[in-house]
Formats: C-alpha cells, structure tokens, sequence
C-alpha cells in the first residue's frame, strides 16, 4: 500500500492502495466514481477512457503510480459546467442503446476534439477505432461528433 | 408467505376472475395517502404524478420507453408526466422474462388493457364528481374534460374517487388512427443518465460493508475444485475470505474489485479436469456429422419432398459456436441475511434469479427480492443465472453483502455459447430451375434440451420461432436432429434463426444462380401467391415477406448499376412473427468483404417508437456483421480457447456500414424488433460475395 494524491475533476483526491492498482478501480471503487466502466482489463474496448493531461488514457491498464499529481477527468467532470457539447450531441443524436460503453465513447471524443476541432472522417474512425460498443451504435456515434463539430466542438 | 407475498397473491386471483391482465392490485392506499393503483402497472397520486411500472429488463432495447408510451397512449396522459418503475422479480406480471424479442408484443394487450382501464375508471370519476353523464365526459392529455361546461380536471384531482371504483373488466381500446403517443418518435428515458455516467449499471451499484469477488472457475468444462491453496492470495492487502462456491469454482473476496482479482492470480487450484478434458471443435463439428446420419424430428412439412421430380441441389452449410460478448461482463451484488436475500442483478431472468438463488442458499422464493439493475448489453447471456447463485452463496459464506464479477476472460470462457450447428440442404428445380422442393435439415444441439426442458419430439421449444420457411413451395420439409454436446449452450441474440437463415437464404441464392436468375426475381417467384402459411401457434403470410423485400430492393436500388467494384447480396428472413430483408452493398479487398452499406426493410406490425425501431436494427446488423465476420468459439483440450476482445473480436467503428432502415406502415399487432435484423445480415453478405467472387461461403465466420 502506498499513498497517492490524485487531480481528479479539479479536486485533490488523497488514495491509499497498492502502487499497481489501475487507475480504474481506484476511480470505481476508491472514489466512488463508476461513470468509468470495466469492459476487457486489457485495454481492448475503450469502456475505461479517462483524461490524464488531457489525453484520453485506457484507466484499466494505467497503473495509479503513474498518474499521481497529473490532472485526470473522468465523465463526472467532463460537464461540470453543465452538459458538454458532445453530451448534448449523443442526446440529441439518441446514441445510446445500452449505454454502457458511452462514457468511454465520449471521453475519447472530447479529447479529440480537444486537439483536432474539426477532424476529417478519417480522423473520426482512427481516434474512435479503439472503443467497442456491442449494440452497434458506431453511426451515430459518428454523427453525434459531427453534430458537436457543428456546435462548436470543444470548448 | 410474507405479508407482500399474500397481498400479490390475492391481487392475482383478483385478477384472474376480473378477466383482464394478470397483477390487478386492489385499490390501496399507499405511500401515507390516497393513490389510484388500478393495476399492477400503473399508479396515480394525488399530486398528478404517473408511475408506469415496467416488468421487463432494460438492456439496450428501450422496454423502459416503449412499454410504458403503449399503457399512456390508452391512458389519455401526458408523456410528460409519466415517471418510470422499474419492477424486480414478482409474481404480478407473469414470465418477466425478457427475451424471444417478446417485450412488446406479449405487453401489447395487458399494457393497452391497464390503461384504458383507468382511463375508464377516472371518466366515471370525473362524471361522477360533475353529476353528469359519462358519455359527456372525454379523456385529453391527462385530464378528463366536459366539453358542455368546459370544465377540467386533471387524473391527480380524481384519484380518490377512482380509486374507489369497480375496476372495469371489458375496455374500449383506442384505433390506431387515433394513435398520439403510438409511433411517435420519443426521446429515450434513459438516454440523459447514459452519457453523463450516472446511469447504474449493475456494475455500478454499491452499498454499505459490500464486499468484491472474483471466482477461479474450472478451465475444463464439467471439471471440479479438488483443493486449493490461498496462502499468497490471502497475503494481498484486503482479501478477507478464500472459499469454495459449489464443485467447481473458488472464490476470493477483498475489499476491491482489484485486490479480489490480485486474489484470485495468486490462487493455487488442483482441478480435476474431469470427462471432457480431451474435447476439441473438431470432434464437436465430427459429432455434428454422425447425428446427420439419424433420422430427425418433423418441425414441419407440406407436400412431399420425396415425391418431387426434377434437377436435385444439395449443399452443406456449418456454424460455430459463439459468445454473446455484452460489454458489461456478468455481475450481481446479494446481500444474504439468513432469513432473506436480497440481489441486485443486472439480469433478463429476474424470476429466475429468484428462484435459483432461493433453492441454492436454502430459502423460499418469497424470502429473495430481486432488484433489477440497468444491464450493459445481453444479447441472451443474461437469460443465465449463474453470476445470481455465485453471489449469493459467496454472501452467505461470508455473512455480508457482496459483489461478484466477472471478468472479460470469465465472461469469455464461461459463457453458453450459440450451438454450432450443420445445415444440409436440398431442393429440386423444375424445368425453369425454380424450385418445387426444399429440404433443410437443421443438425445442432438443443439449447433448451441441455437444461433439461427438450420439448416435444426432442425439438427445442425455441426452435419453431427461429426456423420458419416463409416461402410458398408445394413441398416443404424441415427436421431437426439432435446432437448432444457438453459445451454450454445459451440463447444469443435470435438463436437459431441466425444458423436457419443463413443455411436457408444463402441455399436459396444458390438456387437462384443454378437457374441462372436474378436473386430477387427468384425469392419473388416464391412469394408472388398470397398465402396463409400456418406454422405451429402462427401464421405467416407471404404477402408481407414480399412486402419487405420489394421496399428494401427499392431503396437500394436493386438492379441498377453499381460502381465499378461494388457488389449487391439480398436475403429475408422471418423470426419473433416480424418480417425482415437486408441488401447488403460490398467491395471486396484483399480477399475479404468490405461492407459500405445495409439497407434493411422492417415489418414489424404497428411501430411504437420509431427511434427505438432506427437503434435495434443497426444494432442487429452490426451484431450480424460481427458474428459473420469473425465470432468463431473453439474448444482446445475441454477449455474455451478465447479470451478476450483481441481472440474474439466485435466490430469496430471502421468496419461499420451506414445502414438504412425502412418499416412498412402497418396496424397489425406489434412483432419483434430487437433481433430480426440479425439473421439476414450474414446470408446477404455472403450472398454479395458470391455475386462480387463466384465463390459460395458455406460456413461461418467468413474471416476464419
């Protein structure tokens, strides 16, 4: 066991868990944050994606040692000044079905957005690759980026 | 029988005399004051709040919009005011189940019924409050109004007079022109909590003193714990308890998800492998070929195939198995307190839960509440209960609430997997080369055999709705030949239509390009008669298969030219009583399929959401498109040799058609949505192939 303090959201999170733990479950189980979701543990599906420095990261396989002192935001800080735009995208767009890998969907969208505001169809499909939805909604997905594009992309 | 217990007891025989819906509560008082509860379904307070109870699980689907807009549209409320309820396990509301692509069309009839009953009740309220005739009086976006003195009052303002109200037994039910909340296009309710993560899944749910656990199961299947040693999983900070769970597995609980897993790493398990340590695919797919030889069972015949004379075709077509791979793996929390038990289960059999967990801990159904959570995906691999049972003896063992989970590798390995499945089929031609005859011989496992249900003629109850033939042929012959396997099976996402429809559809395409005819044109010449085509409890009629293959050949353009490189596969297929065709536009690169476009036609009776609708059937061909791509679960040395999303892998953004979605306009009855689309994806696409390479895919998946 090991103590971290961890930027999360904004606030100083002081966690004391093994320096191995991934990001992840401390997230989940430590801070109570579950908009984060566990899909493979291996970095395959995306369902973890978090901002650390504001790259989107996969927090399943990042250890906590490795984030200590950065700034990470997860889907609960994504808004904290009300919906962020591509939020209100996937609402308008209706993209979820379950809903589950959603948060990860969006989180790897804003960090594109955040550094390629007006990404190419191209660009869209390789920054999206890495995150599986097994209800399909890739399509709108897609839409729903271009939506927030059009509204002004990141803010 | 708890006090709860004997009260859904009488409310059910209630129910049975007054004729209507299962679950017909008397009118009680509740929550401190007055509300009117005419049924199991619906509640209505005094402060005009509406509380539609929806008895199915959500998992994607949208039961927790579509089934609560049938029960308000008979109702006469505003959409507005209706809040949501999600029931757990009861015995209000009949098989909670929530599969067969059912939600819908088997709560058609008691949701309209429980709504127009109240609407019933609350117009005699009104008129009863007003001393006036009921005729006088009209329901209107959750008031009853008066039309001759203009007056109004809203459902709220009449609860405690309804609720004193004979509950009616035979209601009006509004005609579907009148349809205002029917075939709208609502937004989703749970589409807000979704995307800003604060939706709970089962994952997610948490309470105080909950533990976590991960379970070391037996790599072979059918094998068992002979010992184990925790000494260094019990080293790991927080892991409190090593233990086993039934035969065959161990569990390891801590204080978090990852000191449990951390856990379970360090666990030494002797296993004793058990009978099936030797099994491979490959004697799976031979025990497929050696049951082929047996005679099979009748699912259903007209004329006789033996008798037909003309130019006989035969092919072979085999399926694998395959895993139903939700994104949230298997989970449940229970909290077990010696004289109850109580889960919360992200599951489609709450029922079930209940009834498994309540024989496995030594308690009566009616001492196990289950609450039923959001789910991350299904598809079929929560219709198990096996995540319910863990959970619970894990919590009686350690005397706290706990939540299992499973991990990707778990959910993996220890799934129920689609049966593989051999197809062989025949058919004869006639001098024109269209057919006469056709034989599909449909050689697979029983899925609901293995679990002890074989159903008549050993021929899985499930199969009927998942193998119909909706062609009008003068001789038709369906068999099925049972052939056991010890690999878990399970019902994924629309079972066995996926292995009928793409022996069947892509069968036929060879037929049609033996006759040297435009595949369209051949399946039409099948359906050009409107027949009435009875088969088990329904009745397919070929003029709505026709109906669906014309509109989805006219929006893709079926028969025009394409650009160079561009190929065009169709098929139909009918499953859960709708209709479904697919064109499949593809190129082909590097030997291997690119799909750039699915049009697909729907009838699926009378719409309820139209948005709903437009998510479930891409869904449905993006699923199709993984399971015909690449979803292949073999079996090496009696263990299941995927792992993860890298060995077993899902499509992803950028193999991902557009696809376009047409419903033919319809008042019939609702039918099925959430699975339809998925059995005529891979028969079109390999059709396509076949169109783009001359080559004929005979068993999937494609990329193999």
């Amino acid at each position: 066991m090991a103590d971290f303090t961890l930027q999360v959201n904004g606030s100083e999170k002081k966690v004391s868990v093994s320096p191995e733990t991934p990001l992840l479950w401390v997230l989940r189980d430590t801070l109570e944050l579950t908009g984060t979701k566990f899909g493979c543990g291996a970095g395959l599906c995306g369902a973890c994606t978090v901002h650390v420095e504001g790259a989107a990261i996969r927090s399943c396989s990042t250890p906590v040692s490795q984030v200590a002192g950065k700034s990470i935001t997860t889907i609960e800080g994504l808004g904290m000044k009300g919906l962020h735009v591509l939020q209100q995208a996937w609402i308008a767009e209706e993209v979820p079905q379950c809903g589950y890998c959603q948060t990860g969907q969006i989180m790897t969208a804003a960090a594109l957005l955040a550094k390629t505001p007006n990404p190419s169809e191209e660009q869209i499909t390789q920054a999206m690759n890495g995150n599986l939805c097994r209800c399909g909604t890739y399509e709108r997905i897609r839409k729903a980026i271009r939506r927030a594009v059009a509204a002004g992309g990141a803010r | 029988m708890s006090p709860l217990s004997r009260r859904e007891f009488v409310a059910a025989g209630v129910a049975a005399g007054a004729g209507l819906v299962v679950g017909f509560y008397l009118p009680h008082e509740r929550h401190g004051g007055k509300v009117f509860s005419p049924n199991a379904y619906l509640r209505i307070t005094p402060d005009n709040k509406i509380t539609i109870v929806v008895a199915r699980s959500e998992m994607g689907q949208g039961v927790r919009t579509a089934l609560p807009m049938i029960l308000a549209e008979e109702l006469e409320a505003d959409w507005k005011q209706i809040e949501i309820e999600q029931a757990g396990a009861s015995t209000l509301y009949g098989d909670q189940t929530t599969g067969g692509s059912a939600s819908v069309r088997t709560t058609w009839d008691p949701m309209r019924k429980a709504g127009a009953a109240a609407r019933e009740m609350l117009i005699s309220a009104a008129a009863l409050t007003w001393a006036v005739p009921r005729s006088a009086c009209a329901a209107e976006g959750g008031s009853i109004v008066h039309a001759a003195s203009k007056r109004r009052l809203n459902y709220g303002e009449l609860v405690e007079k309804a609720a004193t109200l004979p509950i009616p037994t035979d209601v009006p039910l509004k005609q579907s022109k009148d349809y205002k909340i029917v075939g709208q296009r609502l937004a989703r309710v749970d589409t807000p909590a979704k995307v800003k993560g604060e939706a709970v899944f089962g994952i997610d749910f948490r309470m105080p003193g909950m533990k976590f656990a991960v379970l070391s199961r037996c790599p072979t299947i059918g094998g068992k714990v002979v010992s184990f040693d925790d000494a260094e999983s019990k080293k790991v900070s927080g892991v409190s308890y090593v233990g086993k769970v039934g035969d065959a597995a161990v569990a390891v609980v801590a204080e978090s998800v990852w000191g449990a897993m951390e856990g379970r790493r360090l666990l030494n398990v002797n296993w004793d492998e058990g009978p099936n340590k030797d099994l491979n695919t490959a004697a799976v797919m031979e025990s497929l070929k050696q049951a082929a030889a047996k005679k099979g069972a009748s699912l259903y015949s007209v004329g006789d195939v033996s008798k037909a004379a003309g130019r006989r075709i035969s092919a072979e077509y085999h399926l694998p198995f395959m895993a139903h791979a939700p994104m949230e793996p298997g989970n449940c929390t229970a909290h077990y307190q010696g004289a109850t038990c109580e889960l919360w289960a992200p599951t489609q059999v709450p029922q079930d839960c209940r009834d498994s967990v309540a024989q496995a801990v030594g308690l009566d159904p009616d001492q196990v509440k289950v609450n039923v959570t959001l789910m991350g995906g299904g598809f079929g691999r929560r219709l198990e209960h096996d995540y319910a049972v863990e959970a619970a003896l894990v919590s009686k063992a350690i005397s706290a609430p706990v939540k299992v989970i499973w991990t990707r590798e778990d959910d993996m390995r220890f799934s129920t997997y689609r049966p593989a499945s051999l197809h062989q089929l025949s058919a004869v031609l006639d001098g024109a080369g269209w057919p006469v005859a056709f034989t599909h011989r449909i050689i697979a496992p029983s899925i609901s055999g293995q679990k002890g249900q074989a159903g008549p003629n050993g021929i899985d109850p499930d199969l009927p709705d998942e193998a119909a033939f909706v062609y009008g042929l003068p001789n038709v012959s369906l068999e099925y030949v049972l052939a056991e396997t010890a690999v878990p099976l399970g019902w994924m996402r629309s079972v066995y239509a996926l292995q009928a429809g793409f022996a069947s559809e892509s069968f036929i395409d060879e037929l049609a390009a033996v006759a040297g005819k435009d595949p369209l044109e051949y399946r039409l010449h099948m359906l050009a008669k409107d027949l009435d085509i009875p088969y088990f409890t329904s009745t397919w009629h070929t003029a709505r298969m026709r109906g669906v293959l014309q509109l989805a050949a006219e929006k893709a353009g079926w028969g025009k030219p394409l650009p160079a490189g561009r190929y065009r596969g169709i098929a139909c297929f009918g499953c859960f009583s709708s209709y479904m065709a697919e064109v499949v536009e593809i190129s082909m690169e590097n030997d291997a399929p690119r799909v750039h476009r699915v049009v697909a036609a729907v009838d699926c009776g009378q719409v309820v959401n139209p948005g709903i609708v437009e998510q479930q059937i891409p869904g449905g061909v993006v699923y199709g498109l993984s399971n015909a791509l690449r979803a292949k679960i073999t079996i090496e040395k009696g263990r299941v040799v995927q792992g993860n999303f890298d060995d077993y892998a899902p499509l992803r953004m950028n193999e991902t058609p557009v696809v376009e979605v047409y419903a033919v306009p319809s008042t019939e009855a609702p039918t099925g949505i959430g699975e339809p689309s998925v059995p005529p994806l891979a028969p079109a696409l390999c059709n396509a192939i076949y169109a783009a390479t001359q080559k004929r895919i005979r068993a999937l998946p494609i990329l193999s």
